[in-house]
Order: structure tokens, then C-alpha cells, then sequence
């Protein structure tokens, strides 16, 4: 049962939620416990699976692989506890004043409808099933875009659509493909079919097509037109929600499919992940170098950081799948603090233009801080979290004589350090363009608990990242082992 | 009311309103071993709502519903997730369903957890889908009536 709670408490939030569509109060209050509530199952998930590896429950009691299976095991819980942290970090977010989302009836089912769809697609064990979630994912997305309902939004929105629709056609398709040549959904099914020697010639194609659906949805050059297209006209905690997750669920798609279910791919398929992987690096670093508007600026850097998550993937080794996962729940978490650390800049400086801003290390210094920490973090300086997700990373690289990898992944940094420079001098260093003093504003309190949390964390990853670093070991070796 | 002269209209709906939702019910009930389900049975409720809508307008249509067009859906999708857990009390798998004989004296009804699902999936239905229904048909009651003649 607990391997369904990634899918069962947000769901009944979410439902709860929607029934108190006529008292706000009540509706924030049972969100918030419901976030909770989340997180205190995600942590028990990550306890649990430690101990006994995997825990699985097949739907309705029928026989696998005709089930639907819900399985979790390091992999799935590691992510499911980090959507949870970031779910309950969103929330408080959206109780103080910085930014928040239009408190309308359908906010709170729309975000908590996301939670459940990313945590289902964490634990799902069967492919068909892993759809359903990324079509649920797209329609809570696809709300919270246009839940705003000014016309940049609704563009966004259309926009958004239209892009992820290919996405997740191509991904039925390439679902349809592969249980018509297998006639399995299962993920171990699966797994035991693709070692059929027929399949040997048609499955790496489908399995090409499942990953092109997966690119897509993770942000990857050049498929990542969509998400700079539309995340900067989100509200901040939507914005963190969003932008912190949902790329990383094409990541953990990817490590699923083709770490574990279908196992190794041909060699050819690695390296072009690899050259997509530097290539998404490059673009996203250099699209974000371009622009002054801080949201537009951190959406091309979660471009950017997809690169060296797929660099991890494209290594296609445990080692590179544990950089890949522990990289990944770093930079959730700094991505987030650093959405949500914007939408405090433009609450307290009045913009988030950069070039409109200014004078906030004088005014507000703790901020200064808590943004040079995810900063610091994002670039990868250590001993941030990112230094660490970079080091598993890069020393793999060079473990596989893959130089001209680990040194592009290393120039990127410099550019990313480029870009949170840029931001340090606009908004913190400079004096205020319009010269005025920076009043206090009223009600931040459950905003700044919310960053405190994010940076508590990463600070925690970085000063202490044994035990992460060997729980993901871990995850990797165990997706290595059943894999075929 | 789209037609405040159809007369005839008028007195047939009130009680096809009733048959209608009685049918519904008959079809979700059936579901269980025949054609028929929660799904279909939520749909041909809808039906009964939509007809009293277009003859005796939509606030009248929406006072039969047993409550709001939304919770209507929302309580649906929980009975229907609420069904799946007193298996898990018995230590079987989430969404395992139990059948089970209530003796009557003069029959044997059979009852079952799939029973709630079903249920849960007709309110789920006939809620949601009413909610678009209404709101489309208060459009077009606010819309202006073109005359012909």
C-alpha cells in the first residue's frame, strides 16, 4: 500500500481540495496537511525500500503481468521524496505574498492533480500506465498555465500544448509499437521479452522512439522550444512547481526505460545522447545569457541543466546514472529555491526585469545569501550540492576517456557562473535604478520559510553528501542488477 | 425555458425525467454481469438532466440533482477510490474486489466492492458531465432567441 501513497495522497488532496471549492481557509489548510501528509509517506517509502529493495503491489490482486503494478525501489522513491519536499515548499510558498498564484477554486486540485501525476509516474511498473501519468502531468500543467487566465498566459498555454501533444503522441505511438511486437506492458515483462532474438532488429527503434517522447518532455535540444516559451508568464511558486519538476520526470523516465527495462541499447544510441546531452548544455546556457527577465534567464538554465542530466544517461554506467540521480535532486532543489527566491526579488524590488531592479544586497542581505547559496549551488562551486552532482559526473567522463564531454560539461559552469553573475551585479549589487528605499512588505513570512527550507536542504547536500551519494550508488546498482 | 409553448414538452418530461433516471439506475445495476455499468448509466442519467434543462430551464434542472454538479463528480471519484479499501483492511492487494450474498429471506442479492466502484464512476459521470451541460444550456437561455417565423 505504501508503494501507492506517491499516487493515493495527492489524488485525495486534490479531490478533498476540490469539494472546499467555496471556503479558501479550509482548502489551504487541508493543501497544506495534504503536502504533508505526502512527505511523511515519501519519507517512510525511502526508509522502507532501503530496507527490503522493492516493494510492489499488483492492482485488484489479478496475476502479473496482466496487473497494473505499482513498484517502488530506490530509483522511484528518492524521486517521489523530493516532489513531495518540493510540494510542501511550494505551498507555504503560495501562502505568503511573494507572487502567489490567483487563489481561485481549481488552483490547489490543479497542483495537487501535478503531485499525484509525477508521483504515480515514479512508482508506475508498466508502460501504458507511465502514459496515462504524462497525459494527467500535461493537463494539470496545461491548467495551471492558463489558470491565470491573462492572454500572454493563454498563449503560453496553447503553445505548451501544441509542443507536449507531439510529445506524448509519439509516445503512444512508440507504446503501441512496443507491446505489438512484445505483447507486454509490464516493466519486468518487458524485460523479459526484449531478450527475444526477433526483437533484436525492431525493438531498438521503438525503444529510439520512446526516448525521442522522453527528450521531448525533458527539454532536450532541440526539442526544448517549448518550455522557454512558456514558463516565464507562470506565478512564482507555480513557476518552481513546474519548472523544478516536471522536465526531471523525462530524466527518470529515460534511466527507467533504458537502465533498467530494456536494458543496454546499441552503442550508437549512447553516443548521440551525449552529443544532444552537450549540445542542450550549450544552447540553454547561451539562450539564458541572452535575456534580462530573471524567469525567462532560470527557464533557459533548467534547459541547460537537463544537458548534464542526460550527460549522466548518455554514460549509460552505474556510476553515470547515480550522477545523473543525485544531480537531479540537487538541482530540483536549487532550480526551485532559485524560482522562488525570484519571485521574492521582484516582490521586494518591484520587477523581475533585471535592468529595472536593483540595490537588494544593501536593502535585504539575508536574501543576498540565501540566493548566493542556490547560486553557488546551480553553478556547482564547492562544496555546493551541484559540485558534488558535477564531480560523480565529470570524473565519470573522464573515467570513460569521454574528454571532450567532461570539458564542455566543465565550460558550461563558467557560463552558468556567467549568468548568476549576472543577476548578483543587476539585482543585489547595483544601486537601484529609480534610487528609492526598498519598503518592507507585509506577509512574506510563509514565503521565506519556504526558501529557508530549500536552501536548509541544499546546504545539507553539500556539507554532507555521503549518504546521499550511497543511497544513489545504491539505486544505481539496483537498477543495474535487473536490468537484462 | 427555450420554448415556453411547448405544452406537450412540458408534460411528458416531468415523469420521463423519473423513467430516465430509473433506467439509469437499471443499467448500472445490470452492469455488473451484463452490457451496462457505471459509465453508460452515468450518461443516461445525464440525459434525464439535460431533457428537464431544455424544458424547464437549468436552476430547476440542477435543484433535482442530488447536490452541486461538482461534488456530485468529486464524492463519485472518492466512493469509487473508497472501494478499493476494504481489501486492503483484509491484507489484499488495493482495489481487490469482494463479493458477498445479503440473504433476504425471499432473495440473494449478490453485492460487491465493484458495486461502489460503479457507483463511485456513475456519479463521477452524470456530476461532471452535468456541470459542462448546465453551464452550456444557461448560455444559451442567456442568448437572444432569433424569431421565426
Amino acid at each position: 500500500m505504501l508503494a501507492l501513497c506517491p499516487l493515493l495522497t495527492p489524488l485525495v488532496t486534490a479531490l478533498l481540495t476540490a469539494l472546499l471549492y467555496r471556503r479558501e481557509n479550509a482548502r489551504r489548510t487541508v493543501s497544506l496537511v495534504g503536502a504533508l501528509l505526502f512527505l511523511l509517506g515519501a519519507v517512510a517509502l525511502v526508509v522502507e525500500v532501503d530496507r527490503v529493495d522493492r516493494i510492489a503491489v499488483a492492482l485488484g490482486g489479478w496475476p502479473l503481468p496482466y496487473a497494473i503494478e505499482f513498484a517502488a525501489d530506490r530509483l522511484s522513491a528518492l524521486m517521489v521524496l523530493i516532489t513531495a519536499v518540493l510540494g510542501v515548499a511550494v505551498l507555504l510558498y503560495q501562502a505568503g505574498a511573494a507572487d502567489p498564484a490567483p487563489e481561485t477554486p481549481i488552483l490547489h486540485p490543479l497542483i495537487h492533480g501535478l503531485l499525484a501525476a509525477v508521483g504515480a509516474a515514479f512508482v508506475t511498473a508498466d508502460l501504458f500506465n507511465l502514459y496515462v501519468w504524462f497525459e494527467l502531468m500535461l493537463i494539470a500543467a496545461l491548467g495551471l498555465l492558463a489558470h491565470g487566465g491573462e492572454p500572454r498566459q493563454l498563449d503560453a498555454a496553447f503553445k505548451y500544448l501544441a509542443l507536449n501533444l507531439v510529445g506524448t503522441l509519439l509516445f503512444l505511438a512508440a507504446v503501441g509499437l512496443i507491446y505489438g511486437a512484445t505483447g507486454q506492458l509490464n516493466f519486468s515483462a518487458l524485460t523479459q521479452a526484449a531478450q527475444r532474438p526477433e526483437l533484436a532488429a525492431a525493438l531498438p527503434v521503438y525503444v529510439a522512439l520512446l526516448a525521442l517522447a522522453f527528450l521531448l518532455k525533458a527539454g532536450a535540444f532541440p526539442l526544448f522550444a517549448w518550455l522557454p516559451a512558456s514558463y516565464h508568464t507562470l506565478p512564482a511558486p507555480v513557476l518552481a512547481l513546474m519548472g523544478g519538476l516536471l522536465t526531471k520526470v523525462g530524466i527518470y523516465a529515460l534511466l527507467r526505460v533504458l537502465g533498467q527495462v530494456f536494458g543496454a541499447s546499441p552503442p550508437l544510441f549512447y553516443e548521440s545522447l551525449g552529443w544532444i546531452a552537450l549540445l542542450t548544455m550549450v544552447t540553454g546556457v547561451l539562450g539564458a545569457a541572452y535575456h534580462w527577465d530573471l524567469r525567462r534567464i532560470l527557464a533557459f538554465h533548467i534547459v541547460s541543466q537537463i544537458g548534464y542530466l542526460l550527460l549522466g544517461v548518455a554514460l549509460a554506467s552505474p556510476a553515470g546514472t547515480a550522477g545523473t540521480l543525485f544531480f537531479t535532486l540537487h538541482n530540483i532543489l536549487a532550480k526551485a529555491n532559485l524560482f522562488l527566491i525570484a519571485g521574492l526579488i521582484q516582490v521586494l524590488a518591484g520587477h523581475y526585469d533585471l535592468r529595472r531592479i536593483g540595490g537588494l544586497y544593501r536593502a535585504r542581505p539575508g536574501l543576498a545569501v540565501l540566493f548566493l547559496i542556490a547560486a553557488f549551488s546551480l553553478v556547482g562551486a564547492p562544496p555546493s550540492s551541484g559540485f558534488w552532482g558535477k564531480l560523480l559526473l565529470v570524473r565519470e567522463t573522464f573515467a570513460q576517456e569521454r574528454y571532450v564531454w567532461g570539458g564542455v560539461a566543465l565550460a558550461v559552469s563558467l557560463l552558468t557562473l556567467y549568468s548568476m553573475a549576472k543577476i548578483w551585479l543587476e539585482a543585489f549589487w547595483k544601486p537601484h535604478p529609480e534610487n528609492r528605499d526598498l519598503a518592507p512588505v507585509a506577509g512574506l513570512a510563509p514565503a521565506w520559510l519556504a526558501v529557508l527550507l530549500l536552501a536548509f536542504l541544499t546546504l545539507a547536500m553539500g556539507l554532507m553528501p555521503e549518504p546521499l551519494v550511497r543511497y544513489v550508488e545504491s539505486a544505481a546498482a539496483a537498477l543495474e542488477r535487473t536490468a537484462p | 425555458m427555450m420554448n415556453p409553448r411547448a405544452l406537450v414538452l412540458e408534460r411528458a418530461t416531468r415523469p420521463l425525467y423519473w423513467v430516465i433516471l430509473t433506467a439509469a439506475i437499471w443499467i448500472l445495476l445490470r452492469g455488473h454481469n451484463e452490457p451496462g455499468g457505471g459509465f453508460i448509466g452515468g450518461l443516461v442519467a445525464l440525459a434525464a438532466t439535460a431533457a428537464y434543462a431544455i424544458v424547464f430551464g437549468v436552476a430547476a434542472a440542477r435543484r433535482l440533482l442530488p447536490c452541486a454538479p461538482l461534488p456530485l463528480a468529486v464524492l463519485g471519484v472518492l466512493l469509487a477510490l473508497a472501494s478499493g479499501l476494504p481489501a486492503v483492511a483484509l491484507g489484499r492487494p488495493y482495489l481487490t474486489h469482494l463479493w458477498f450474498a445479503l440473504p433476504l429471506g425471499f432473495a440473494e442479492p449478490k453485492l460487491s466492492t465493484v458495486l461502489l466502484f460503479d457507483a463511485g464512476v456513475f456519479g463521477a459521470v452524470w456530476g461532471a458531465l452535468a456541470g459542462y451541460v448546465l453551464v452550456l444550456l444557461r448560455d444559451a437561455e442567456s442568448a437572444p432567441v432569433e424569431e421565426t417565423s
